[in-house]
Order: C-alpha cells, then sequence, then structure tokens
C-alpha cells in the first residue's frame, strides 16, 4: 500500500497537517503575475521559493515559467532584502527586459517585515526602473490562507497599481476569471464574444502558459493582458468577478478606488453556475444570449439527461479549493450525485457552511472540512467507501490504495495534460467534466463486470 | 587521474569560446559581467590535468533567475528525502513541505507490507501567523506527540523554514525534550532556506545531523565479507536497484546507501563497513570524511553512470578488498553484462555520433553523464554544475586554497576526532600506498573540467538568459538540465533531457542504466518529431495562383 499507515481511526490533530490540500500563497501570486502581458514575477525570499514554485507550475502546465528571486541569503535575512530587491529590479530590467516586475513576498520577507513600496520607491528614486515600466507588488505571507490567498492578492495588486478613474466610462465590463486554468479563461473570452460584450479579462494566462511549439522561445508569450488594459479597469461600466474568493478582494477594491459595480458570482462549472453566469452578463451589458450558447447548453443537458442512471447516486469525495469545489459541489448534486466528502486545505467557515447549504438534499451524512487536509480525506474514505474521487494528482495515492476511480482535478495536476488545453469552465467545461466522469465510471464498470454481463453498449 | 580527452578539437567549435563567453556577458550590468566573467571558463587541461580556475559556491546574484534552490531542499528535499522509515516534519509554513512531497522521484521498496514507508507522506506544521508572532515551538512539540501517536515511527526528523530562524524557535530543544518523552530517535536540522548559497549548504547541514545523531549507534556487525557503503546514491528512477543488483551478483556486502532505498537502521549501523563509495562527491563527502576519521573508514570516488565508469568502479572495489575471489566475480559480472551494453552502444553510436551536448545539473550529473555521452560518441561542448564548488570542477587537489567566505563559514564544520573505542584503520598505510601506486586513490575526486575536451566551455550557476544564449549561438543536439528549464530548451526546438528527475524514466545507472540512457537520447537525438516545426504554408510561403483549379 502506498499510504500503508493511514488507518480509519481517527485521532484529533491540532499541529500535524499531513497530505495537505492546499499549498502556500506565493505560487497563486506567481501565476497571477504570469497573466499580465509582459510581466515577470518576482519573488522576495530566499531562491528556493522561487525554485519551488516555477518547478509546481512547469510540472502543471508543461510550460516555461519565468520568474526572479532576491535570492536572500543570511546577511539579507538580517539586515533586510533592500539591497537584493533593488539590484534584482535593476538586474532583471537590464537583461530580461520586461514591461512589468511583479513582487510578492514570502514568510521570510514577511517575518523580517521589508516594505516593499518604500523598496520599490528607492529603486525609482535610484533610476533602476527605466521609463514606461513598472513595479507592482502584492503582500503574500505563506503563513495565512493558502494559494488562492496569494492569487487574489496579486490579482487585487493588478487594481491597485493601474486602475485609475480618469477617462470616460466606456460600455465595456471587467472579467476577473478566478484562480482557473489557461484553457479557462480563453473559454471565458470565447463565451463573452459570443455573447457580443466588450470586456478587459485580469490576470489572463491563455496563452502564456499554454503556447504552442515554433521552436522559437519567446519569454514574453502573446498572451497575458496588457498594462494599457489594466490602466482602463476604473473605466469599465461593470466588473464580474468568478470565485469569491479568487477574484472577490480584486472586484470590491475596484469598486472603492474607481466606483466600478461589481457582482461576485461563483465559479462558471458545471450548469447552473454557469446558467447564472450568462445570465448577469446578459441582463448587465443589456444583450440577448445567441443561438450558440444555447446550443452549448442543450449540448450539456443532452449528455446529462442521456447518461443519468450513471450518475445518480454515485457518491464521490472531493478536494481542492474554495471557488472550485463549490461549484463542483452543486454540478455533482444537479446530476444527482453525492458529494458527501469535501475537502479544502485553505482556511475559511463561510466555504463549510456554503457546501451545507448545497447538499441539503444529500441522503447521506456529508463531512466537509475547511482548513482539512487530504489525510482527514483519506480517512473518512476508510471509514466508508466513495463511488469517485475528484482531485489533484496526489488524489491518485488514495485513488490506487482503495481502488476507487478518480478524475483529476484542481491544482496541482503533474501527471496528465488535458487541464492546459480543454477547459472545465462554461457549457464546454462542464461536458468535458461529465466525459471524464463517465469515463472513470464505465471503465471501472468495464473492468469489474462479470463476463456475461460486460456490456457492449453503455 | 583519468586521461584527457580531446576528441573535440576547440577549432571547430563555432563560434570560438572566447567568442561565445564574451556574447554571454555583453549584455550584464558591469557588475554582474564581472562576477559572472569568473564563473564562466573556458577549459584547457594543463600537464597533470591542471585546469584554469572557476569561482564556484558563492552567492546568485538576485534577478538573475538562477536554476538554484535552497538550503531545505538540499537538507530535506536531497539527503533525508530518499530515507522511506523516518517521519519527516517540516516546520514551517506549508509551501515547503508540499513542493517536497514526492517530487524527487526517489524511489523505495520496503521490505515488507508492514515496514514502515512515509515516503509517500507529507507532514508539515503549518505555521499560522500566530506562531510567528509568538512562536513555534508550542505547535512543534505537538506536532510530534500526534505523529508519534498516529504512527509510532522508530524516528522522528524536523527540518526548519526560513520563518523558524529568523523567530529564534529553539528546534533542537524541543527535539531533545520530546526525544527524552518518547524514547525514540528525534533530531532537528536547522536548514533555513537563507542559509548558504544553494542547496549545497542543505547537504552538509544533513550530513552533520545524520552523522551526530544516527551513525554509529548500532555496532552490530552482520556478517559479509565485503562491506561497503554507498553514499550520494538518492535512487531517482530505481538507480539504486540496479547497483544494487550488481552489488549482490559480484558478491559485495551493502551496509548502508546514503540515502536512496534506505531506512534509519542502515545508517545508525553504517560506520561497520570497509569502505565507502562516493557518487555525488558534493553532497555527501562530509559523511565520508568525519566516518573515515572517527572509524577509520578509507573512501573512494566511483561512478555507476556509464558502462566503463561501472565496470571500473567495480574494479576498484575489488582492487581494494584484494581477493581473488572476488575479483573473479567482479569480472564475471562485467563480462556477462557488457555484451548486451556494446551491441545496443554500437548501434546508437552511428546515429549518434558526432552529435553535441550540453549539461547544466546538479553537483556531480553534469560530470557523470558525460561519461554516457562519450560513450555514444557524443561530445560535451558546454557543462557546468547547479551547486557544485571548486574541488567538484578543478578536483580536490585545490581544497588547500579554496578561500573559505562568510557564507560557507555560517555552516558548521564538525569537529571529529577518532573513536577512542571504535577507531579501526581498515587497511595498513603499506597496502595503502601499494593500491595508490595501481589505479586506486583514496580521498580524492579529479574534478569535471580535467576530463572535459579543451575549448569546452565550463559554466557554474548558469542563468537562464545564458542557457538562451548558448543555445542561440551553439544549437546543441541536446540539453541536459532540470524541469525550470525543460520547456524553455524544447520550445527552442532543442531536445532536452532532465537529469534530476530523468523525465520519469530510468533507471540510468549500471549496465541496464546505460542501456536505457543509450536508447532514450537516441530516440530524442534522432526523433522526427523536431522536423514538424514548420506547416507547409511556413515553408513556401509563395502563393501560385488564386485557386489552383482555376
Amino acid at each position: 500500500m502506498l499510504l500503508r499507515h493511514t488507518t480509519a481511526e481517527i485521532i484529533e490533530r491540532t499541529a500535524l497537517t499531513v497530505n495537505p490540500a492546499k499549498t502556500c500563497q506565493p505560487i497563486g501570486a506567481m501565476y497571477a503575475a504570469l497573466g499580465i502581458h509582459r510581466c515577470l514575477p518576482h519573488s522576495h525570499g530566499s531562491q528556493g521559493c522561487c525554485a519551488y514554485h516555477r518547478s509546481t507550475l512547469t510540472r502543471h502546465y508543461k510550460e516555461p515559467v519565468m520568474a526572479g528571486t532576491s535570492s536572500f541569503t543570511e546577511g539579507a535575512s538580517v539586515f533586510g532584502g533592500q539591497a537584493n530587491l533593488v539590484q534584482a529590479i535593476h538586474n532583471m530590467f537590464t537583461i530580461y527586459e520586461p514591461d512589468v516586475i511583479a513582487v510578492h513576498t514570502t514568510c521570510l520577507s514577511e517575518t523580517i517585515g521589508d516594505d516593499i513600496p518604500q523598496i520599490i520607491a528607492k529603486a525609482r528614486d535610484e533610476g533602476k526602473i527605466p521609463p514606461g515600466k513598472y513595479v507592482i507588488h502584492a503582500n503574500t505571507p505563506s503563513y495565512v490562507g493558502s494559494h488562492v490567498t496569494g492569487f487574489a492578492n496579486m490579482v487585487k495588486a493588478m487594481v491597485d497599481y493601474f486602475a485609475t478613474t480618469e477617462g470616460r466610462k466606456e460600455h465595456r465590463l471587467n472579467l476577473i476569471p478566478g484562480y482557473v486554468e489557461p484553457a479557462d479563461m480563453e473559454e471565458l473570452k470565447r463565451i463573452v464574444g459570443e455573447l457580443g460584450i466588450a470586456t478587459i479579462m485580469f490576470p489572463d494566462t491563455s496563452n502564456v502558459l499554454n503556447t504552442p511549439q515554433t521552436g522559437r522561445y519567446a519569454m514574453y508569450p502573446p498572451g497575458g493582458v496588457k498594462v494599457a488594459d489594466l490602466q482602463r479597469l476604473g473605466t469599465s461600466v461593470g466588473t464580474v468577478a468568478l470565485g469569491r474568493l479568487a477574484s472577490g478582494s480584486a472586484a470590491r477594491a475596484l469598486d472603492t478606488k474607481c466606483k466600478v459595480p461589481c457582482e461576485i458570482l461563483d465559479l462558471p462549472i458545471g450548469l447552473k453556475a454557469t446558467d447564472r453566469f450568462i445570465d448577469t452578463l446578459r441582463q448587465i451589458a443589456g444583450v440577448s444570449v445567441p443561438d450558440s450558447l444555447n446550443l452549448d447548453r442543450g449540448r450539456l443537458l443532452d449528455v446529462i439527461t442521456d447518461m443519468h442512471q450513471y450518475f445518480f447516486g454515485r457518491k464521490v469525495a472531493l478536494a481542492g479549493d474554495p471557488d472550485q469545489l463549490i461549484s463542483l459541489t452543486e454540478f455533482l448534486v444537479d446530476i444527482d450525485m453525492w458529494p458527501i466528502y469535501i475537502v479544502t486545505g485553505t482556511p475559511g467557515k463561510k466555504f463549510e457552511s456554503r457546501i451545507r447549504e448545497l447538499t441539503k438534499e444529500v441522503p447521506y451524512p456529508v463531512k466537509v472540512q475547511a482548513g482539512g487536509d487530504m489525510f482527514l480525506l483519506h480517512q473518512w474514505i476508510k471509514q466508508e467507501p466513495v463511488d469517485l474521487l475528484i482531485g489533484n494528482t496526489y488524489m491518485k495515492y488514495i485513488s490506487r490504495d482503495e481502488d476507487i476511480p478518480m478524475v483529476r482535478f484542481g491544482f496541482p495536476i503533474l501527471d496528465r495534460l488535458g487541464h492546459v488545453y480543454f477547459p472545465t469552465v462554461g457549457y464546454r467545461g462542464g461536458l468535458r467534466l461529465l466525459e471524464q466522469i463517465l469515463d472513470a465510471l464505465l471503465d471501472r464498470q468495464d473492468r469489474d463486470a462479470p463476463e456475461e454481463s460486460f456490456e457492449l453498449v453503455m | 587521474m583519468s586521461e584527457v580527452l580531446d576528441t573535440n578539437n576547440p577549432e571547430t567549435l563555432t563560434p570560438p569560446p572566447e567568442v561565445v563567453k564574451e556574447e554571454l556577458l555583453a549584455k550584464y550590468p558591469t557588475k554582474v559581467a564581472r562576477k559572472r566573467a569568473k564563473q564562466i571558463v573556458i577549459n584547457e587541461v594543463g600537464p597533470d590535468c591542471t585546469v584554469p580556475e572557476i569561482m564556484a559556491n558563492v552567492r546568485t546574484i538576485p534577478g538573475i533567475i538562477t536554476q538554484r534552490g535552497c538550503t531545505y531542499a538540499g537538507c530535506k528535499g536531497v539527503v533525508l528525502g530518499p530515507t522511506r522509515d523516518i517521519v519527516n516534519i517540516t516546520h514551517g509554513p506549508i509551501g515547503c513541505g508540499f513542493y517536497s512531497w514526492l517530487t524527487r522521484r526517489n524511489q523505495t521498496r520496503p521490505a515488507g507490507p508492514d515496514d514502515f514507508n512515509f515516503m509517500t507522506y507529507c507532514f508539515s506544521t503549518d505555521m499560522q501567523e500566530e506562531q510567528i508572532i509568538f512562536g513555534g515551538e508550542k505547535k512543534l512539540r505537538q506536532a510530534i506527540q500526534e505523529a508519534y501517536d498516529l504512527f509510532k515511527p522508530k524516528a522522528i526528523a524536523v527540518f526548519a523554514t526560513c520563518p523558524v530562524g529568523l523567530i529564534g524557535d529553539d528546534i533542537h530543544a524541543v527535539c531533545r525534550e520530546m526525544k527524552e518523552k518518547l524514547g525514540i530517535n528525534i533530531f532537528a536540522f536547522s536548514c533555513e532556506g537563507y542559509k548558504g548559497v544553494s542547496q549545497s549548504a542543505g547537504h552538509h547541514i544533513a550530513n552533520n545531523g545524520i552523522f551526530t545523531h544516527v551513525v554509529g549507534l548500532d555496532d552490530s556487525v552482520n556478517g559479509g565479507r565485503f562491506r561497503i557503503n554507498l553514499l550520494g546514491e538518492y535512487n531517482i528512477g530505481g538507480d539504486a536497484f540496479e547497483i544494487e543488483r550488481l552489488f549482490e551478483e559480484c558478491g559485495l556486502n551493502l551496509v548502508a546507501t546514503f540515502s536512496g532505498n534506505s531506512t534509519i537502521d542502515q545508517f545508525a549501523n553504517s560506520h561497520t563497513a570497509d569502505l565507502n563509495l562516493i557518487m555525488c562527491h558534493r553532497s555527501i563527502n562530509y559523511v565520508a570524511e568525519m566516518m573515515e576519521t572517527k572509524f577509520g573508514i578509507p573512501w573512494i570516488k566511483v561512478n555507476f553512470i556509464g558502462a566503463e565508469a561501472t565496470a571500473k568502479s567495480l574494479r576498484k572495489i575489488a582492487a581494494y578488498f584484494d581477493d581473488p575471489e572476488l575479483s573473479a566475480r567482479v569480472e564475471e559480472v562485467i563480462a556477462r553484462e557488457m555484451p548486451a551494453v556494446e551491441a545496443v552502444r554500437a548501434e546508437v553510436h552511428e546515429r549518434c555520433a558526432g552529435k553535441k551536448a550540453m549539461l547544466f545539473v546538479g553537483g556531480s550529473r553534469a560530470h557523470h553523464y558525460q561519461e554516457l555521452f562519450r560513450e555514444m560518441g557524443m561530445e560535451t561542448i558546454a557543462a557546468g554544475y547547479e551547486f557544485a564548488h571548486r574541488d567538484d570542477y578543478e578536483g580536490r587537489r585545490v581544497l588547500p586554497n579554496i578561500k573559505v567566505d562568510a557564507d560557507s563559514r555560517n555552516i558548521e564544520e564538525l569537529h571529529v576526532e577518532p573513536d577512542p573505542q571504535r577507531f579501526t584503520p581498515r587497511i595498513t598505510p603499506e597496502d595503502l600506498a601499494r593500491l595508490a601506486m595501481g589505479d586506486l586513490t583514496f580521498k580524492d575526486y579529479e574534478g569535471m573540467m580535467p576530463t572535459m575536451a579543451n575549448g569546452s566551455l565550463v559554466v557554474d550557476d548558469i542563468s537562464q538568459y545564458e542557457t538562451e544564449k548558448l543555445i542561440e549561438l551553439y544549437r546543441p543536439d541536446i540539453i541536459c538540465a532540470g524541469i525550470k528549464e525543460k520547456y524553455v530548451i524544447q520550445k527552442s526546438g532543442v531536445p532536452m533531457k532532465q537529469l534530476h528527475s530523468y523525465d520519469y524514466s530510468g533507471p540510468y545507472a549500471g549496465f541496464q542504466g546505460a542501456i536505457n540512457f543509450y536508447q532514450e537520447i537516441d530516440r530524442m537525438v534522432n526523433s522526427k518529431v523536431w522536423k514538424f516545426l514548420k506547416a507547409p504554408w511556413q515553408e513556401h510561403p509563395e502563393l501560385t495562383a488564386h485557386y489552383v483549379w482555376e
């Protein structure tokens, strides 16, 4: 057994996390910053943070992930990282020529209390920031929240640094996509395009972390939200933010700073969350929903109705990030699957109450834990098994030990590729999720069926 | 000393290395260029294998985009990570433990279903703001208690992350206290990420800790005539399994491996071995040195990467034990293994000979893997380490001349003395002198540069910018580095082989490993997929008519 020391008996833990269902803030900030065109993320801390984040993002996307580090040594840790950061800014603008450097902090620089705006000001005073170039920052202490918090903080920094109230209001929406994949961001842009709504989406990692093979490496791929667009955020008529945790703070900051009203919605994963997303866009922008989106919706619904027998009553265990889990839980309940164990490593009591609300009709006791870990989830499974697991790659160790089929969803996915290219948001994304769920369940049925009841047609 | 290879005439390299070096430095700010100039060296092997001096093991310049990681990664990730039966608790915020969770591909094979195996687990104190402000000792103490209650392991190790040192948690005191209370071995590593200049500091801290807290705890001698330890082999992709197979077939008795496929009991007993073999000199030479001083075990450098190197290493071991029966068995094993190796080698040689490789990786792999490329007839035109020291480049002969800077001084050097009871010289001074006359040198590592061609480039701690430039200037046929470099290189149209993780394949050690590697590199450098880069309309953009049928 791979996880041979995990037993059904639960001993209460208050200090030891085992097999986490989250990671730390800076990696989320690095990912968000890659969604700005010609931006070089920068990790203000020890080299290892940057190396770990780049490695994990690279393994997840199979794409180059560039970022700088302040390379703290013992001296910098005692005397502060100002000299390191000023030097890093100078070197990066000279050698790598980004338009934007997006600095995020680490537990190290947060603990010593480095004042990043002051250091940026010093770099500017010393002429280390070329004209027309920008250095922005987000505080991302690793000992608060999770990678989702770090993502949210960097997205908010885009508002804090770039959004202005200058200029006349334009018929345009801001769209904050949430902590989703490049393929999801592409799909969101397609949907608003189908609706005929002008938008600025930020961040936008599509065509940054799913770029083509051309034989020529470009450090700054064509994708990413442009600085000029970020500077126009304040002139949009409204903001639609997807995922309360990942996008809410940026949307609210934009409202406060530039009086741009916002709607904060669930991530459009599954039928009803996508319905709400499109209906909100329709009403805010005053457009009608085109046939193309009705077609997508109809196809998703067609699969739900046609394959309902395979979904019905199947128990599911989920681990991942709050915004995703909320929408996914709703979707599963809608198709009559029963999500009964739901764990996120990200702390937050609201998550638990929301999940309880969404799973009211589930005819089994539902266990939900924010700030939990995958060890706990595994223990629940040992007590009472489920039919399907949905989670990141680390879930596969549980899947193998317990012989339960699994669908990969979330971050990180280190051993499969689909998430880079195929969305899970919107109706088309819903189709992909259902295809994956069906494949997992039907492959299992095929594997376990007695020869006489091995089905040709399913 | 190995022979100097000069298959690669510097005049044939275009552009010449001097020009390349100049190009690599041209864009840098003056201060950066000045420092990097000392870390980029054009190799020239002089009489008696002397090579030019290279600057290494110095701070990475902030903002340079380095391959390097941190001290925690070197300690917890590299050296202690591969041991399966220690509960390794990361004391800090969640990230460090999460990122080092199973990501190095250290394989392990517990003896039975009931044996300990914690490799698949990640343990962390998940430090929160409250601990940063009020201290984390209480939470650590509780975490150790919980780990004990849950798993009843024989040992628990604690690894410090950056904030731990800053807030002043005394993790060693907590471990001493809990060791007393729980009656199992519990010890800590002050391997905060900011210490030292790279992973290398973490290796040293790990060596010190394992030597202090584990080595020598079990004096029982468990039989066998040819008792050896293998040091600096981490069983990535199953390398250790292949080496273990060869040892067994040769009749060698492996006491402990540091630390691939290992257990803590093996470490505890390792001082009873009669010879230490060093694979990765950079990460583990400290333990070998300390074991020699304290217990009298000599060490030799070996290399099981490359079929020739493997054969040579096995012969060295046989020479040391000076036993005709062992020598005969070693020769038998080599004779049995080599035909299969030779058949594949000859086949791929036809397709691979003359192709050019570059290796920027690790503290030993950039050297060891040149052996395999050489066997395939491929040339290494540039190489460098991520975190090695001068002795890994120039050989241990330069050790007395290495200036110990402030960053290195921060890493403790243990003062070790011969153990009054247990120090036993394994070999007489006369035998030592006699063996040294042959092919066997003790306490020596020749370094990478003396084995490289004149005119090849040696680049320490290569930056992203330099990597891109080298691709542009040299257009090599393959580059070996790590995951962060992987897709930059492939997006440039050059195949890239990861030599940390082996791209999730392997093993590449020993004879079977050599075969695997030949076939893998042959697949990569001769693949047709690289010829699809241009669509037909990009190859021939000219139009002939509006509609060709008109």
